[in-house]
């Protein structure tokens, strides 16, 4: 199985979609499950070791020292597989909701090929390519199918990470320019010894990036208007994909690239993620409007990942890991329930639903499934991520786990309003007549809530494949750091 | 027999798939015997375990590796021993009751099936929560009895106030839960493992009062006070009568609120090398049985009366935990399943036959009307009472002379809640069964005596009521506690560190002679009022004086809307409005139109004036020459 048949073939999928204008949304379907069906066949051959696999490496630019090069260890895989897995998903649940234009599929798999460029690359100028590839879809399809100020709203976001991605590029140059080679390779990346200061100011334009995309606390304020506004589908790949570029990079590239900028401002990163948690989640209280709600418990729910990565050991990155694919799943279950809503009762406000348990039984159970997979509760994919990521923490130290543990607490608080003032409660004219999961719907969160259960129950065979990867580079960062 | 083990949790777990996946297809009848049929299929199995298991050690069984991370490894396994036997019976068996009688009392229901589905997923999650043979997997019975709860409480969800009642109870337990999770963790960095089989032993080697042995029993309790209801968390408890009373029950009397305590005896060597933690927790338990007692005395509701009192009898397991009289703390747990599952069924009964009224205002003679109900009522609250030779005597006097070797201040105070107890109790039977029907006319009419499939439950925890207290009869009274010697593998260590009861037999007596002869007066004084002088409380008189504290629950529900709620909704939209869109994105915002306005001023010096051009060319030729000039 070759890696760039997986990489190439959702661009071939976008073609053939623009060119199928009238049953777009069914060629984009199959494209994407062939995608996943490469991923899953590149998946049976991987090895869970710490080496890098299926590698491809051409000469791209040659004067430059730009290679198309790339791979798979175990931290890119769980990505792929993520990626892969849930672009069916997504495409699948946008079928109800009559979007005919065959651009919004074709601009949807276009985004899929510089997603899974990002978490192949192996090097960075092809990384940073993948990285600006998939915003131009994205960019396109929340400002042409979003909401009343999509517009407004969406040069923001756009405005915002490519002025995050510029710092990263310039950090790129200056890297490439030390190394001895004349070289964009990681690895090339990785062996360089810049003095502490360097890699200090390396580190913020990394950092800066990553922390915009996921968002980090206090650069997430174009997310929840974003997140708000763009059409769901937009919402879904936002949310469950796009923003673990920002994790991904920080793990594959920030720390790793620049052990001791992260020794010098890793401890004020985790301070800002531990701060995102709790202030995301409080704000998540009073939200009204269910998107904008989602939008921050993502952000309580990222800042734990984040703060899981910044403390730097084995349980934290492998919960982070982990929680990379439970919140991709979790959270476009989260935002497909409220597609449905917001589909049937033309409304985003809370307060105007309320007792749609008792007309619409199945959305009702599949809507607390996902509930209790992001409230972490044990025996979902929640529980294992949230759990492993507060034990990371704490091992770091005590007081930021209470902290950071709040979550449970908090996420239960909003999630428990969300539910109660949307499906408790006696019906109200308009949730009367709320018509009951149908079709492609019902299957996406069947899928949904099964993945949450079964991750729960047996998360032994995702954290198998990132371990010896994630032991492996905090051995290698570790060991830089020692001297 | 022990190799089956893994089926006791997994038969209600199918029960609960197919009573899940079918509660609109099949048939009531079918539903509820499916349901019975499983719980009472793992009381077999735990009961042939109980006669065959006579192991000094426990006995792990490992079923697969759940979490594997680096050097952290959680198995998911299943621990058997003389103290998981014990809940095993408890679980079951009254399960089996419990599922007995909700096919009669809920046959009415719409959502039978779904009751039946939950009720089952519950028992699924309380095995787990006994069995598992390390915290987490216990932290999975822990957390899923309390969706089970959510998903109870809330069972008739369209009452707003019941689904907020259900909300209240999740994240009250959430509270708590965070702490047990610290708890873990703690446990984790400290001895490598979460298996108590590995943990224990190591624990049993370190000396009284570490520091981080204190530490974990604090944040450990911090979790019971939320499952188990007590002081601050406890006002989750009587809301979540909102549910149907066999949830109530079997839930919120005779299992899922006992966890904090099996956890603690579970546990045990831990808290018994942490004396400062036994205190705190004698404290809370105590100030919790009080307080709960005293806020039962007004009650009118019948089923917040029984509420209130198994907080109080809750917060008396707690105070003989606190004591160190582990072996009777978990006595009063089987004592207290049985009587106060007794008691809620009978509640049950007596609603049901009311068309639903659960105001004791409204009730009243229902003796002659509801003559099993009430006899079988009337065992439980002699049981919970504590005369003698019922159930709570045994269990009750044992923790009281355990509290009273301990210190005396906490004996006297705690005699006083067991008297507020006998009165409390009394009350509510005297204003049920006694005087005269004051309900409507309907009511009246309605009234009759609960089919055999609730009334068979009742009767058979009444018998165990009556005789549940001899397997733990004192010496003292010529018995030799057969559930100390049963329980004492499980509590070895233990007892290897605290002092065993040394009262002698005529001290015994004494305190016996007090707590019997104060119930007593309690229950004279009671009768005097309710029956003899047929006083029924008015609202305006529940409203005033010394009564109005205790009707109203000393607002603590007020107290905690004020100062946790409230400020905690006002930082959300203060967070919100100001820090979040004024704040940050206002300065982000601001950052954007200050490039806009840069980008405006120097796309100004870009005029097309090919003149300007010239002279800004000219400007900067003379620039660069003055400057190599005076540089070079």
């Amino acid at each position: 199985m070759n890696l760039l048949l997986l990489l190439f073939f959702p661009l071939v999928g976008a073609l053939v979609t623009l060119l199928n204008g009238k049953f777009a949304k069914q060629s984009a379907l199959i494209s994407s499950l062939v995608t996943l069906a490469f991923a899953l066949l590149l998946m049976g051959d991987f090895v869970p070791d710490a080496s890098s696999q299926f590698v491809v490496n051409y000469p791209w630019i040659p004067a430059l020292g730009i290679n198309f090069a790339v791979a798979i260890d175990g931290i890119s895989m769980p990505l792929v597989l993520l990626t892969t897995g849930l672009f069916p998903l997504i495409i699948l649940s946008s079928f109800g909701r009559n979007i005919s234009q065959a651009s919004f599929y074709a601009l949807t798999l276009f985004m899929q090929f510089g997603l899974l460029l990002v978490f192949t690359a192996t090097d960075a100028f092809l990384f940073y390519v993948g990285w600006e590839v998939a915003l131009i879809p994205i960019y396109f399809i929340c400002a042409l199918w979003g909401g009343e100020n999509r517009i407004k709203v969406n040069m923001k976001f756009f405005v915002y990470t490519i002025a995050g991605s510029l710092f990263m590029l310039l950090g790129i140059i200056y890297l490439h320019l030390q190394t001895a080679d004349n070289s964009f390779s990681i690895a090339s990346f990785y062996n360089l010894n810049l003095d502490a200061a360097t890699q200090g100011w390396l580190f913020w334009c990394f950092f800066l990036a990553f922390a915009i995309k996921m968002p980090i606390f206090p650069f997430h304020t174009w997310q929840p208007d974003t997140y708000t506004e763009a059409p769901t589908t937009g919402t879904m790949l936002l949310s469950g994909i796009m923003l673990k570029m920002g994790i991904y990079g920080v793990i594959r590239w920030l720390i790793p690239v620049t052990p001791f900028g992260f020794l010098t401002w890793g401890h004020l990163a985790l301070v800002l993620s531990v701060i995102g948690i709790v202030y995301a989640s409080i704000i998540a209280f009073t939200q009204k409007d269910i998107k904008r709600l989602i939008a921050y418990s993502s952000i309580g729910h990222v800042g734990l990942i984040a703060a899981g990565i910044f403390v730097w050991n084995v349980q934290g990155l492998q919960g982070a890991m982990i929680q990379m694919i439970n919140h991709g799943i979790n959270v476009v279950g989260m935002f497909l329930i409220a597609d449905i809503l917001i589909d049937r009762l033309k409304t985003r406000e809370i307060a105007t639903m309320g007792g749609i348990a008792k007309v619409a039984p199945k959305f009702a159970i599949a809507f607390l499934i996902i509930v209790l997979g992001t409230v972490a509760l044990p025996l979902t994919n929640g529980f294992i991520g949230e759990f492993l990521l507060l034990h990371g923490v704490y091992q770091f130290n005590i007081w930021y786990a209470a902290v950071a543990g709040l979550t449970i607490i908090f996420g239960a608080v909003y999630m428990l309003r969300m539910y109660k003032a949307v499906m408790q409660g006696e019906t109200n004219e308009t949730t009367a007549s709320f018509k009951d999961i149908n079709g492609s719907e019902y299957l996406v969160l069947a899928v949904v809530c099964l993945l949450i259960i079964i991750i729960g129950v047996y998360p032994n065979a995702l954290l198998h494949i990132s371990e010896a990867s994630v032991e492996n580079l905090i051995n290698q960062v570790n060991s830089k750091l020692a001297f | 027999m022990i190799d089956l083990v893994w089926l006791i949790p997994l038969l209600p777990f199918i029960g609960f798939l197919i009573n899940g996946l079918g509660r609109n297809v099949l048939p009531k009848p079918l539903i509820g015997t499916i349901a019975s049929l499983a719980v009472i299929g793992s009381f077999a199995i735990s009961l042939s375990i109980f006669l065959t298991f006579d192991a000094a050690q426990p006995q792990v069984i490992h079923l697969f590796d759940w979490i594997n991370v680096g050097s952290l490894s959680i198995p998911f396994a299943f621990q058997i021993d003389q103290l998981s036997i014990m809940m095993l019976l408890i679980i079951t068996g009254i399960g089996s009751l419990i599922h007995i009688y909700s096919a009669g009392y809920m046959s009415h229901d719409a959502g039978f099936g779904k009751f039946f589905a939950y009720l089952n997923l519950f028992v699924f999650f309380m095995l787990l929560l006994v069995m598992g043979s390390n915290y987490v997997i216990m932290f999975i019975g822990w957390e899923g009895v309390g969706l089970c709860s959510y998903l109870l409480i809330g069972f008739w969800y369209s009452n707003g106030a019941y689904a907020d009642a259900a909300k209240k109870a999740f994240i009250m337990n959430r509270i708590g839960d965070l702490g047990f999770l610290l708890g873990v963790f703690l446990i984790i960095t400290t001895f490598g493992s979460v298996s108590f089989t590995e943990i224990f032993p190591k624990a049993a080697g370190m000396v009284s009062g570490d520091a981080t042995l204190v530490l974990i029993t604090i944040l450990l309790f911090i979790g019971a006070t939320g499952k188990s209801a007590q002081l601050p968390l406890f006002t989750w408890l009587p809301d979540a009568m909102a549910g149907p009373t066999p949830v109530s029950a079997l839930i919120h009397a005779a299992t899922m609120v006992t966890a904090g305590i099996y956890m603690i005896a579970r546990s045990n060597i831990l808290f018994a090398l942490s004396p400062v933690t036994l205190d705190i927790i004698a404290v809370i338990g105590l100030l919790t049985a009080v307080v709960a007692a005293f806020i039962a005395l007004t009650q009118t509701d019948i089923k917040k009366v029984l509420a209130y009192s198994t907080v109080s009898q809750l917060g008396y397991m707690f105070l003989g935990l606190g004591v160190g009289a582990f072996t009777g703390a978990f006595f009063h747990v089987l004592t207290h399943a049985f009587f106060k599952a007794l008691l809620f069924l009978g509640a049950g009964s007596v609603i049901h036959a009311m068309s639903n009224e659960q105001d004791m205002r409204n009730m009243g003679g229902l003796r002659k009307k509801l003559p099993i109900t009430f006899l079988t009522m009337l065992i439980g609250t002699i049981a919970i009472a504590g005369l003698p030779p019922f159930a709570g005597f045994f269990s009750k006097d044992e923790i009281l002379a355990h509290v009273y070797e301990h210190n005396k201040l906490l004996w006297i105070i705690g005699l006083f809640g067991a008297f507020l107890t006998a009165a409390y109790m009394f009350r509510m039977m005297f204003l049920t069964f006694w005087g005269n029907f004051r309900g409507t006319e309907d009511q009246k009419h309605h009234l009759h005596e609960s089919p055999v499939s609730m009334t068979f439950p009742l009767i058979v925890l009444a018998i165990l009521s009556i005789v549940g207290g001899f397997m733990g009869v004192p010496h003292a009274l010529g018995g030799h506690h057969w559930l100390n010697e049963y329980l004492s593998p499980v509590l070895a260590a233990t007892n290897n560190i605290l002092p065993a009861l040394s009262l002698d037999h005529a001290t015994e007596y004494m305190l016996m002679g007090i707590s019997v002869g104060g119930v007593i007066i309690s229950i004279i004084i009671a009768y005097v009022k309710y029956v003899s002088k047929g006083y029924v409380p008015k609202e305006e008189e529940l409203q005033s004086g010394f009564s109005k504290l205790s009707y109203n629950k000393l607002y603590l529900d007020e107290l905690y809307t004020a100062i946790i709620q409230k400020p905690l909704d006002a930082l959300s939209a203060f967070f919100f409005k100001v820090v979040d869109k004024s704040g940050i994105d206002g300065l982000v915002n601001g950052l954007g139109k200050v490039s806009i306005e840069a980008s405006k001023t120097l796309r100004l010096l870009q005029t097309g004036n090919v003149g300007f051009y010239i002279f800004a060319m000219v400007i900067g030729i003379v620039a660069v020459l003055v400057y190599s000039f005076i540089i070079i």
